[in-house]
């Protein structure tokens, strides 16, 4: 049988009130947490398989067990809500819908990991996603599911929303935490690791938003439950961005392990009279695949065998209208804009990648410009600070790998063989 | 120039609330960044003197901070800060046409903003918003699904002061000194205005349904 959806975070995105607390129900997940043993709540997120959602997909219960205990120190729980990615665009929706999924889950999770302070660091640029969240933290205090003796538990949490202010290396956790104590956010060297000297120091969880939001379900629902969906090594349900050349874009939730072909037959396949040139797995930072790929199960362990990552599951999907050095480039101004500086790979190897590739794109290119700007890729990759400089890379390598003719093509006619008007949503009309 | 004392004290009280919220006081800088745009449209001098002094930093390292995100504004923007993602989904699905006609119409560039001050234009990078491209932003609101013609049809609305809605948010926008006291942590009565979600956000819900497909029982 071909694998269908499983909603469960997104399944009541269309109730009129699902943002609310009357409509999200009465955290009984977080009540059940709050009569067991925080290590058995630990026990049931690693039992379930539950691994990252922010893209890197580490074991979220393995980070969890991490954070060293009865150190006399406190802890934290930082949310990751900064989500930037280009082609990325899963939690935004979820804080808008269903806000109350992830305070619930920052309560178990903070529970688990013996927090008693944890911050939604969300970014800045959407503000009724931050309203939503603001007024569900609030509903949550009034209720006396946040604040001092949780739900008469005697566990103390507070719980603060906290807007960023356009700064997308602030997705990477050390530079969250940097942004999050009043800094520059640029990323710290590791190790230590966030677990052992994070927030102020001290050891800290830093947990994508739908990782946190998840987490209700498996202790309401069991760690079984959620090993039953998915593929052997990653587990469970996840949030799939459907953006671009699609007929009904949009979020479909799966099981881990889904493919774009089945994906695609629900959304209405690639906008009617064109067909499917190259797509992101997950968001910018993972090389583009191509048509060969459509049937790659989307999971961690398949889509790295394929040379690609999972991430997060944003698949951009471009037809054939497109130029794929125009979006290399885009993405490759995106990093150079965003590049923090610390590092110089980095921020000398995504300006001068956007020069070379402006020029090549604009067809005064060589074939020498396409060894150069592999080589600057060779120079960034496994050599800057963070993963910023290495997600740069993905798009480059990618795209020589599969297109190659086409920027040839670029100097051979002496300008792009693209028409931009054709690829637009009325450039059928 | 600093503030008058009235202004002051109104910002010392919001800001006192706000460095409340946090175990080390300096974690309020942001905050209190987004705060003092709210009264002044951008980050001005006597801005980040008050941020310093508040947070018993010097007055160089609030600029440091400043200055890195692209959030707090060098000069003032307009009333209506008009953003248009040119990242490479939005641009190619149209982002690039509506900035080039948006842009030509208004008269003003990137980090511009209109003589009246009613609108600034901004070449955004991806605001996860995707599914909806080519997508546009108003002070932070969502403007979805954009042509050409609606940009402009939005600009002028807003140079004309005409009541206009976001695709997914209030029912009236606000200002953009209105919508930074919200990033401050200082919350507006508006969170339950709109939908919950719309269009594109429900497209996997909708099949779902019609297919009669769940998640497995526990």
């Amino acid at each position: 049988m071909s694998t269908t959806l499983t909603p469960v975070l997104t399944a009541n995105w269309d109730q009129p009130n699902s943002f609310t607390l009357e409509g999200y129900g009465d955290y009984a997940a977080a009540r059940k947490a709050l009569t067991m043993d925080p290590d058995a709540v630990i026990q049931a997120v690693k039992d379930s398989g539950l691994r990252g959602r922010g893209g890197a997909g580490f074991p979220t219960g393995m980070k969890w067990g991490f954070i060293p205990q009865g150190d006399g120190k406190p802890h934290y729980l930082v949310v990751n809500a900064d989500e930037s990615e280009p082609g990325t665009c899963k939690d935004i929706p979820l804080m808008m819908a269903n806000p109350h999924s992830l305070v619930e889950g920052v309560i178990i999770t903070s529970y688990a990991i013996r927090a008693n302070h944890a911050f939604i660091y969300v970014r800045g640029e959407v503000l009724h996603v931050i309203r939503r969240l603001q007024a569900a933290v609030r509903e949550a205090y009034e209720k006396g599911y946040l604040g001092k003796d949780v739900l008469g538990s005697g566990y103390d949490l507070e719980l603060v929303v906290h807007s960023g202010a356009g700064a997308y290396i602030c997705g990477e956790e050390t530079a969250l935490l940097d942004s999050l104590e009043g800094y520059r956010g640029q990323p710290r060297l590791k190790p230590p690791f966030p677990a052992v000297a994070g927030l102020y120091a001290s050891p800290t969880v830093v947990n994508n938003v739908e990782s946190v939001a998840s987490v209700p379900s498996i202790i309401d629902k069991g760690a079984d439950w959620f090993a039953s969906m998915g593929t052997e090594k990653s587990k469970g349900f996840g949030i799939f961005s459907l953006s671009g050349h699609v007929t009904r874009p949009g979020q479909y939730e799966a099981p881990l392990g889904i493919t774009l072909r089945e994906l695609l037959d629900m959304a209405g396949g690639i906008r009617a009279g064109h067909r499917i040139k190259f797509w992101t797995p997950g968001g910018s930072s993972t090389p583009i695949f191509t048509d060969e790929h459509l049937d790659v199960p989307l999971d961690f362990e398949a889509v790295g065998a394929k040379g690609s990552m999972l991430g997060t599951r944003a698949l951009q999907i471009f037809d054939e209208t497109t130029c794929v050095v125009r979006t290399v480039l885009r993405w490759t101004e995106f990093y150079a804009h965003e590049s923090c500086g610390k590092c110089t790979p980095c921020r000398e190897g995504t300006y001068w990648l956007k020069q070379v590739l402006k020029r090549l794109q604009a067809g005064q290119g060589t074939e020498e410009d396409l060894s150069t700007i592999t080589d600057i890729a060779d120079n960034i990759l496994g050599r800057s600070f963070c993963a910023l400089g290495d997600g740069a890379t993905s798009p480059i390598h990618s795209s020589v790998k599969y297109f190659r003719d086409e920027y040839l093509k670029h100097f051979e006619i002496g300008g792009c063989p693209f028409d931009p008007k054709k690829s637009t949503v009325w450039g059928d009309q | 120039m600093s503030y008058s004392p009235e202004v002051r004290e109104r910002l010392e009280r919001d800001a006192k609330e706000i460095i409340g919220r946090y175990p080390k006081t300096r974690s309020a800088l942001l905050p209190l960044l987004h705060l003092v745009q709210s009264e002044d449209g951008y980050i001005t001098d006597s801005g980040q003197e008050f941020c310093a002094e508040m947070l018993g930093l010097n007055k160089a390292e609030v600029v440091g901070v400043a200055t890195f995100y692209t959030m707090y504004k060098r000069k003032p923007v307009g009333e209506y800060h008009v953003g248009v993602c040119i990242n490479s989904l939005c641009a190619v699905m149209g982002g690039d046409q509506i900035w080039e006609e948006l842009s030509e119409h208004v008269g003003v560039g990137h980090d511009e903003a209109t003589a009246d001050g009613k609108v600034s234009l901004e070449r955004l990078e991806c605001n996860a918003a995707c599914d909806f491209a080519p997508v546009m932003m108003v002070n932070w609101e969502f403007f979805d699904n954009q042509t050409p013609d609606s940009a402009k049809q939005l600009v002028d609305d807003l140079r004309d002061g005409k009541p206009v809605s976001p695709t997914r948010g209030p029912e009236k926008l606000c200002s953009f000194k209105q919508a930074s006291r919200v990033l401050s942590g200082l919350p507006d009565e508006l969170a339950g205005e709109g939908p919950s979600a719309a269009g594109p956000s429900l497209e996997g819900l909708k099949v779902a349904k019609a297919n009669g497909w769940k998640a497995p029982e526990a």
